[in-house]
């Protein structure tokens, strides 16, 4: 029962965000700088989501395989490498990594 | 067609010159390119879920109505590991309050009318919003965001089913790797937008702050600080432009550049090289 709390908590609370956000009226968007914080919030949230992801097991930081398949992944990109490959190297770096015990 | 690709009013309006066409093909294959790598990860929290714990049904449900993946996998972590539903909640949706600002962003990009607004909210998320913001013109930014959240939306809740059905099979999914599968989609949707210096520095003060905070603060919390990089950075380069612009008076109203300043400052000289 507790699970579908949270998940129903979860479920409206994102949904409202969403719809608040593409809903804001349009005067807010008129001013210059907050065009550039809508443009500059997503870079800076992406980063973090992809730092948190690579070196975060829960509140501790750690350095393991994945650390390995996301470099491999931004050299994948570096290389123009496609959008699935990308990822596809990402995962088969990490297994590997492990799969070799490191 | 009908549809109106200037709303502004703003008296520059006129003058920008109109930018360059992108084929409907190649909007629609960076598109699916997008929607089906990330779509086939719903594999991945499917068989996450399934390993924390929650049934079936509560794995679809939050495929089908949560539908943000990070905040999807946020939640089905602090429920295993043993958090309150509204502690665990509060993690999700810190990580989900980020789609607000790309609603922001796209509500002008998009410009849907109230009706469809209802709907097409409910598909915004990173990779939909980056394809959009990608495009150059209206038409195609709808394009780019349709295709794009038909094929993920489909193909997240396909997969999620899948892998909270096949979990039991997989055994340990760390061992396969899939748990690098959602910071490289991250990567992969961030490299395109780091144009010039200020988003590096952003993007770079983002990343300290997240991981000095990790450790320290509740989850989801960290992420929501790390935003704080891109008013810091908008911060420092306003004044430097203003510095540059009204000459010492401005300078020296301003005092030391805070911490945050040398990442920029390191970043801004590195744009001058590129």
């Amino acid at each position: 029962m507790t699970v579908w709390i949270a998940i129903a908590v979860t479920a409206a609370g994102c949904y409202l965000v969403k719809y608040l956000g593409l809903s804001a009226p349009a005067g807010v968007l008129e001013r210059p700088l907050v065009k550039r914080l809508a443009a500059l919030l997503p870079v800076a949230l992406l980063a973090a989501l992809t730092a948190q992801q690579t070196f975060g097991d829960g509140p501790h930081l750690v350095l393991d395989a994945k650390a390995a398949g996301v470099a491999a992944a931004a050299l994948a990109l570096a290389l123009r490498a496609p959008f699935l490959l990308v990822i596809g190297v990402a995962v088969a770096v990490t297994a590997g990594v492990r799969a070799l015990g490191m | 067609m009908a549809e109106q690709t200037e709303i502004r009013t703003s008296p520059r309006a006129a003058a920008p010159p109109p930018p360059p066409a992108k084929p409907d093909s190649a909007v629609v294959r960076d598109a699916l390119g997008v929607g089906v790598a990330v779509g086939l990860s719903g594999f991945a929290f499917g068989v996450t879920s399934a390993g924390a714990g929650l049934g079936l049904l509560q794995t679809c449900a939050l495929s089908l109505l949560v539908f943000t993946g990070a905040s999807q996998f946020a939640l089905v972590g602090a429920l295993a590991a043993g958090g309150n539903p509204f502690t665990a909640a509060a993690g999700a949706f810190f990580l989900g309050a980020r789609n607000a600002f790309y609603g922001l962003r796209l509500s002008a990009v998009l410009g849907y009318r109230a009706r469809i607004r209802p709907l097409a909210a409910h598909w915004i998320i990173d990779e939909t919003s980056a394809v959009a913001l990608a495009q150059p013109d209206r038409r195609t930014a709808r394009l780019g965001f349709t295709v794009t959240g038909l094929t993920l939306y489909t193909l997240w809740n396909l997969t999620t089913l899948i892998g909270a059905l096949g979990a039991g099979a997989l055994g340990d999914t760390d061992a396969w790797g899939l748990d690098a599968a959602a910071p490289a989609v991250f990567v992969a949707l961030l490299a395109p937008m780091l144009k010039d210096g200020v988003e590096r520095a952003a993007a770079g003060l983002a990343v300290v702050l997240v991981l000095v905070t990790l450790p320290l603060l509740p989850t989801g919390v960290p992420v929501l600080v790390s935003a704080l990089a891109a008013p810091a950075v908008l911060l420092v380069q306003g004044r430097r432009e203003r510095a540059a612009g009204s000459g010492a008076v401005r300078a020296a109203a301003a005092p030391s550049a805070r911490p945050e300043g040398t990442a920029e400052l390191r970043d801004a000289t590195g744009e001058d090289r590129a």
